[in-house]
């Protein structure tokens, strides 16, 4: 029996395909995923991404306890509703997954963590918890749904469905969120558009689906939301790392902190003694084909893999994450190897496109 | 969509007209695109091609996926549709319309092994459940 979120049988009345997706019962489209996808670069799309964990950690030493479980620094959060991308380590220093981490006050942090992952990140920070004598609570909050509003017209949308949240809205910056009650109000997403990830409980996301349906809002399954967030060059966790990658070898060394020297993190010390020897790169398909995860890239300086690929609609061509040997710069050109043929690639510095605009020339 | 009944089919999901020369017209079914989703490229045989029953012959990808064609039977390749390679999508808008190639079967006979429309809709049907 597969998962369902408490917009299961909307998403049905609105014609979705449904789709395995993690144990999760979940729309990969409505339709045309390619009109999905413009639907959010040009206007404003709906995604059901209630499958996702939202996590409330309390207690007296809740960031104390993020200082040492995740590779970023919760010291930057110093703002209430002030947000933070992480990944979460192993001693290995591989990634156990990546969340999103909101400040809210001293005693209350709230994460969100991936699907697929979330029991055994749970499982993971418990353990934590307990083996440094924290005392923390830990509480998935599976009664709340989350809705992202997605696109330029989002905040229109937003707005118009929930009469009188333009006060929060209009002063809410990227990258922070607001508490209303049960609802939580975050200027996040995960397509390179501006955009809203709001969750409310699970009994009100029906209707609160219905009314943004009516602001203008279209419902965007799965699939599109792939494509968005490769052309946005956001990793994808499962696929652009895991376990057994580093974070430094998965385009995130920007969100690992090693600065502050006398925080130590899960995975730090295995991280410092690493040797980096491979990059993820943004690659541009210059033949005629699509690239796809796991296709080999032959470079003057090794093989690689492409670890998620796809063809972008924004682009119009076929665009890939890889993780190819150092020393390729953005402009050389590599192989990609498809079924028995060879096909020319550029190295590319991602994101591929944000806000709408193409960034690659 | 109604399964066209003038057509024969295979159980890997491609169709096959058999032209009044005795040619066959191939593609795949409304039901293998509407599996695969928005189409984004297409990549016929080559003109010429000597072809194996089953053997691997064109490569249709989506969006989402891609996925091998396969000879219906055993031929050469008489013509390769370059208007479907160019228009990918057109075969999400009519897959009976956007035929992929002709070949010229080794054993005209061969064709009567394929699915008719019944048992091709049957086929469908029990891979819906």
């Amino acid at each position: 029996m597969l998962n369902q979120t408490p917009l299961n049988a909307l998403h049905r009345e609105l014609g979705a395909k449904m789709v395995d997706f993690g144990g999760w019962d979940m729309p990969v489209n409505y339709g045309s995923q390619i009109e999905e996808h413009h639907t959010v670069r040009s206007g404003c799309g709906l995604f059901d991404v209630s499958h996702m964990l939202p996590l409330d950690i309390r207690g007296a030493n809740v960031r104390a306890f993020l200082r040492r479980l995740v590779a970023n620094n919760v010291d930057k959060l110093q703002v209430s509703g002030k947000a933070l991308y992480s990944c979460m380590l192993n001693e290995a220093g591989g990634v156990i997954d990546d969340l999103i981490i909101y400040f809210m006050d001293e005693s209350w942090f709230r994460l969100v963590v991936n699907a697929g992952t979330a029991e055994k990140d749970l499982a993971w920070m418990e353990k934590m918890n307990a083996d440094w004598g924290m005392g923390l609570t830990l509480t998935p909050r599976r009664d709340l749904a989350m809705i992202a509003i997605q696109g330029p017209d989002a905040a229109q949308a937003l707005n118009e469905a929930l009469p009188g949240v333009d006060s929060i809205t209009a002063n809410l910056k990227p990258f922070n969120a607001a508490a209303m009650g049960e609802m939580f109000i975050a200027r996040t997403g995960y397509t390179g558009e501006d955009g809203f990830e709001v969750m409310v409980l699970a009994k009100s996301a029906p209707f609160f689906w219905k009314a943004l349906m009516e602001a203008g809002g279209k419902p965007i399954g799965l699939g599109a939301r792939d494509t968005l967030r490769l052309e946005a060059g956001m990793n994808l966790y499962g696929q652009d790392m895991d376990e057994t990658t580093s974070p430094l070898e998965s385009g995130l060394a920007w969100t690992v902190d090693l600065k502050t020297t006398e925080r130590d993190f899960v995975g730090r010390a295995a991280l410092e003694k690493s040797e980096v020897t491979k990059q993820l790169a943004g690659l541009v398909l210059l033949d005629k084909g699509v690239l796809r995860s796991h296709q080999k890239v032959l470079t003057k300086n090794g093989d690689g893999e492409i670890t998620s690929g796809t063809f972008s609609p924004t682009m119009q061509l076929s665009i890939a994450l890889a993780r190819i040997p150092l020393g390729i710069a953005p402009g050389e050109e590599v192989e990609v190897e498809i079924r028995d043929k060879k096909l020319k690639a550029k190295v590319v510095k991602y994101p591929f496109v944000r806000n709408g605009e193409i960034l690659i020339s | 969509m109604s399964i066209p009944a003038d057509l024969k089919y295979t159980p890997s999901h491609e169709w096959v007209r058999v032209e009044a020369d005795g040619t066959l017209t191939v593609g795949i079914t409304h039901h293998a695109q509407d599996l695969l989703g928005d189409m984004v490229f297409i990549e016929n045989p080559a003109t010429g091609r000597t072809l194996a029953k089953g053997e691997e012959c064109a490569v249709v990808e989506s969006v989402k996926a891609a996925s091998d064609v396969y000879a219906p039977v055993a031929g050469e390749v008489v013509a390769a549709n370059g208007d479907v390679e160019a228009s990918p999508e057109s075969v999400n808008k009519d897959a009976y319309a956007a035929w992929m190639f002709k070949m010229k079967p080794a054993n005209p006979g061969d064709v009567a092994e394929l699915l008719d429309a019944a048992a091709y809709q049957k086929l469908v049907e029990s891979e819906a459940h």
